[in-house]
């Protein structure tokens, strides 16, 4: 099968026609040499998580150096998303989930900041890996659920059973809350790394059509287009993530709704 | 031996196809992610998110010192408005008092004056109607002298002899009438 591919390719290679890797983009490679990929390896994975990690100390830490009452441009950058995510976490969370605020911030700026350097063409994009976002998605589950347990004991548990329904009802109910309580990380990883994945491809696959001359110009308009909805889905995806992060939050500090 | 090929077809599929699903890099990724993400906690919370929300209050607590100056400031202004609104106030209704007084003060002269003027002219008015009296009684004198002197005279130039009481009598008699 694997043979086939390759052939098929080399085929349409040596016609000058069409090639398509789409997801080549999100291979995982040793930065250094062509050994394999160990845990420990310094990989493209490492190089753009790093570069995230330095965009972020330059605009928030090296940024807000000034501490000027009258703001440079970089500083007004910083205190603008402080400003954002210290006002979603209090109006969405309550006041008690300011406590939270430097993981929240930290969730929201290293999805923000790894959404937009994978929008450089050539670059790798973390958050567009079911396993980073699974981590972050996982993560903020069992923090929830830890906290809200540790928090209310076993109170907590009854976020599950709704008191103002119907007796009959509220098993079901039940069950169908837990099932949904249980389906959040899931959906909450997976729309992150889907989301990412499938606009970063898709460029990828339009970008295979400009191959053709006849077609490239509406190949390059299809990609300009996808590449601006794309920024927008970069910083989106960044938001949900943590506006629903919050959510949960709120959950797990008023399990009482 | 087919689970083998089966397993060998999903790993180059998962190769070949999304490496999105290729097992062996997970811990890889997982190890770097929670890498990254301390690194970006501890300066966050360590060193950017205190400074930023430092920076926010303080420009908070500038603006609202600034704000209740400003609004002191403006009270003091309408204070300093008020006195002096009060104090031309007080100046006007004593430039009032004043021009009032000085009035009536006037208007006594005035009076006092003019009443004196009044009685000097009364006094002067009676005294010449006096005189006038006299020249006039003094006149009448003079025009009886005159006329029984021309009486007599005339009596004499027509030849008659003119008794001088007959003479008054008639002259007096002719001025009553």
């Amino acid at each position: 099968m694997t043979k086939r591919t390759t052939d098929v390719a080399g085929e349409a290679h040596s016609e000058g026609g069409l090639v398509f890797h789409p997801l080549d983009q999100f291979k995982v490679t040793p930065l250094f040499g062509d050994g394999p990929v160990e845990w420990y390896t310094i990989t493209n994975v490492t190089l753009w998580m790093a570069l995230a990690a330095l965009v972020i100390t330059l605009v928030f830490a090296v940024g807000s150096r000034g501490r000027a009452l009258v703001p440079s441009r970089l500083q007004s950058v910083g205190e603008m998303a402080y400003g954002f995510i210290h006002n979603m976490i209090e109006e969405v969370a309550g006041h008690d989930g300011v406590k939270y605020f430097p993981i929240i911030m930290t969730l929201f700026l290293f999805i923000l900041s790894a959404n937009f350097l994978g929008l450089i063409p050539m670059s790798f994009t973390p958050t567009s890996h079911i396993a980073v976002s699974a981590v972050l998605g996982f993560g903020v589950f069992f923090f929830v659920t830890l906290l809200g347990l540790y928090k209310h004991g076993l109170h907590f548990l009854g976020m599950f059973w709704m008191s103002d329904a119907p007796l009959v009802l509220r098993p079901i109910i039940a069950i169908i809350e837990v099932i949904s309580y249980f389906v959040r990380p899931v959906s909450h990883s997976i729309r992150l790394a889907g989301n990412i994945m499938a606009g970063h491809a898709v460029i990828k696959v339009f970008a295979g059509f400009a191959a053709i001359a006849a077609i490239s110009p509406v190949s390059v308009l299809a990609i300009t287009a996808i590449y601006g909805l794309e920024v927008l889905v970069a910083f989106i995806q960044a938001y949900v993530f943590t506006i629903l992060t919050c959510v949960y939050l709120k959950d797990a500090l008023h399990p009482g709704h | 031996m087919t689970t083998t090929t089966t397993t060998e077809v999903a790993g180059e599929a998962a190769k070949a196809g999304m490496p999105q699903l290729d097992f062996s890099t997970f811990p890889n990724q997982i190890f770097w992610l929670l890498v990254t993400l301390t690194v970006i906690y501890l300066v966050l919370s360590r060193v950017a998110l205190p400074r930023i929300g430092g920076t926010i209050a303080n420009r908070k607590g500038t603006i609202t010192a600034d704000l209740s100056a400003a609004e002191e400031l403006k009270q003091k202004a309408v204070a300093a408005e008020a006195a002096y609104n009060e104090a031309l106030a007080n100046a006007r209704s004593e430039a009032a008092k004043i021009i009032a007084a000085a009035k009536a003060d006037i208007q006594a002269d005035l009076a006092k004056a003019g009443a004196k003027a009044d009685a000097e002219i009364a006094a002067k008015a009676a005294e010449s109607s006096k005189r006038i009296d006299e020249i006039k009684q003094g006149a009448v004198a003079a025009v009886e002298t005159v006329a029984k002197d021309t009486a007599a005279e005339l009596v004499g130039a027509l030849g008659g002899k003119a008794d001088a009481a007959a003479i008054s009598a008639a002259v007096a008699a002719r001025l009553k009438g």
